[in-house]
């Protein structure tokens, strides 16, 4: 037991479709008043249930909308669960759309800051660790410059930097991470083959069958936010691939 | 409770970074940069007085202050709710993104506005002198409703903030309500003239007229708080932030849903 690093223990995520988008107080009033908002109920995620051993890699298949994303997001603690509960032991990094917190007018250098404040480091961590952020990110000069002058390269770059500077517990990624241009891609994959090495628990996100394979040693395969399969990465994706081809 | 105090303190270099952001972007790219935090509401002031002193029937040597002392107060209360307001839609990318306990938003936009708000005080003491206003004792109560202020527009700014995410209305409707505000709370007229009319009422009622009231005797005038306006003001301020953090907590898991 005390190996678990993840735990998702009957996890569901309800969401409400108001048939009709209401957000002024006017027409609220008065159709609260007329009883007229109607809540149609979507569960995205229902009943979502496994644990992770610490070195354990999981691959989320799944087709578009089977929830996915909201899973990811539960166990980032971006959205907070209607039932059930995550538990999670060490840092956790989601590197879902990097630089998304970045602020335009601020400089990559204050961004360093910034966004490592969000993320919980320290200042002296930050402080420590900035020129080896710098330099992995080879953003050079431009690390003076305003945020909203760099390409959406850049941006990422800069970001995976900050992000896989700690060596979390859990690393969340979303589809692999095709970041900058070919020479940079092969630098944060061989950063993140690094911290498979030393053991990190991955959960990794894609619509590619041959990535997962390639990546993980677990899977699940999630179907209108139910599990419906989980086990060893060879016997899952044998029933992706039937799913796949009906 | 003890969980929340050592959350609290996780997060604090955040909550430092995010005033420090507020600050230096303001007044980026501006040649004077901080320095307009003293100088602006001086100008103002000056220009509210050359037009409000040849409308004023009777004469009053600290007209000036009377008037600086009000603007400042009442535009830290509007700039801090209204920045408050707008905190969790302007950072809506980071929330969707990573998580961080919510009302780090709001209170730190709070705090850097009473921050520079602080910094503009200096021009109060320098008016002062220039009136040679005579100091007493008193100035120390000063600091009180300064406290009282710094709470109210936590308070309100968090009930905003949180109506914000839900009905992008309240934007608007909090502007008018603001300029209602200003002109309740006898900002660049003696209240006299109100009163004798009848409508004391306003003043009764407007906690931030309290505050300044209360702001006003200890700096201008040198007399002790108005106690009634002091006992109205801490209830009405501890209240709204009381009211505030409920009304947050209860809503924050589903601003999310909303931005």
């Amino acid at each position: 037991m005390k190996d678990v690093v993840l735990k998702v223990d009957h996890v569901g995520m309800q969401f409400n479709l108001s048939a009709e988008k209401v957000d002024d107080l006017k027409e609220f009033i008065i159709k609260k008043l007329k009883r007229q908002i109607t809540y149609k109920e979507f569960w995205a995620l229902k009943d979502v249930s496994f644990e992770l051993k610490k070195g354990e890699r999981l691959g989320i298949l799944g087709f578009n909308g089977a929830g996915k994303s909201t899973l990811l997001k539960v166990i980032a603690g971006v959205l907070k669960a209607t039932e059930g509960s995550v538990t999670t032991k060490g840092k956790v990094v989601p590197l879902l759309e990097l630089g998304a917190g970045f602020d335009k007018q601020y400089t990559g250098k204050e961004n360093i800051f910034l966004y490592g404040a969000m993320l919980g480091y320290t200042k002296e961590f930050i402080t420590r660790k900035y020129e080896e952020i710098l330099e992995f990110s080879e953003l050079g000069d431009f690390i003076n410059v305003p945020v909203k002058n760099y390409s959406s390269g850049m941006k990422a770059r800069l970001g995976f930097s900050i992000a896989t500077i700690v060596e979390p517990e859990i690393l969340i990624l979303d589809e692999v991470l095709s970041v900058g241009d070919a020479k940079f891609r092969k630098k944060s994959e061989k950063r993140i083959k690094d911290m498979f090495d030393k053991g990190v628990t991955v959960l990794f996100v894609s619509h590619s069958l041959e990535q997962v394979k390639r990546l993980c040693d677990r899977a699940i395969i999630l179907e209108h936010g139910h599990i419906i399969a989980n086990g060893t990465v060879e016997e899952v994706s044998a029933i992706y691939e039937e799913k796949l081809n009906k | 409770m003890k969980n929340h105090i050592t959350n609290f303190l996780k997060y604090d270099f955040l909550l430092s970074e995010l005033v420090k952001k507020d600050i230096k972007l303001k007044y980026r790219r501006s040649i004077l940069g901080l320095f307009w935090t003293l100088l602006e509401p001086l100008l103002t002031m000056l220009v509210l007085t050359v037009v409000f002193s040849k409308l004023r029937s009777k004469g009053d040597e600290y007209f000036p202050l009377y008037i600086l002392t009000g603007r400042l107060l009442y535009t830290f209360f509007a700039n801090s709710s209204k920045a408050a307001m707008k905190a969790i839609r302007t950072n809506s990318g980071m929330i969707k993104k990573v998580y961080i306990p919510k009302y780090i938003y709001p209170l730190s936009n709070v705090i850097s506005n009473f921050l520079i708000f602080l910094l503009s005080l200096p021009v109060v003491v320098l008016v002062a002198i220039v009136l040679k206003v005579p100091v007493t004792w008193h100035v120390i109560e000063g600091i009180i409703p300064l406290v009282l202020l710094f709470i109210m527009s936590l308070g309100v700014g968090m009930i905003l903030s949180a109506m914000a995410v839900f009905f992008r209305d309240i934007e608007y409707l909090w502007s008018v309500v603001l300029m209602l505000i200003m002109y309740c709370s006898a900002i660049f007229y003696e209240p006299e003239s109100v009163i004798k009319n009848g409508y004391a009422w306003v003043f009764t009622i407007n906690p931030l007229y309290a505050i300044i009231t209360n702001f006003r005797n200890s700096i201008i005038y040198g007399t002790s708080m108005d106690i009634n306006a002091l006992i109205y003001s801490t209830v009405f301020s501890f209240g709204s932030l009381i009211i505030g953090v409920w009304f947050f907590y209860k809503k924050q898991d589903k601003f999310i849903l909303n931005i």
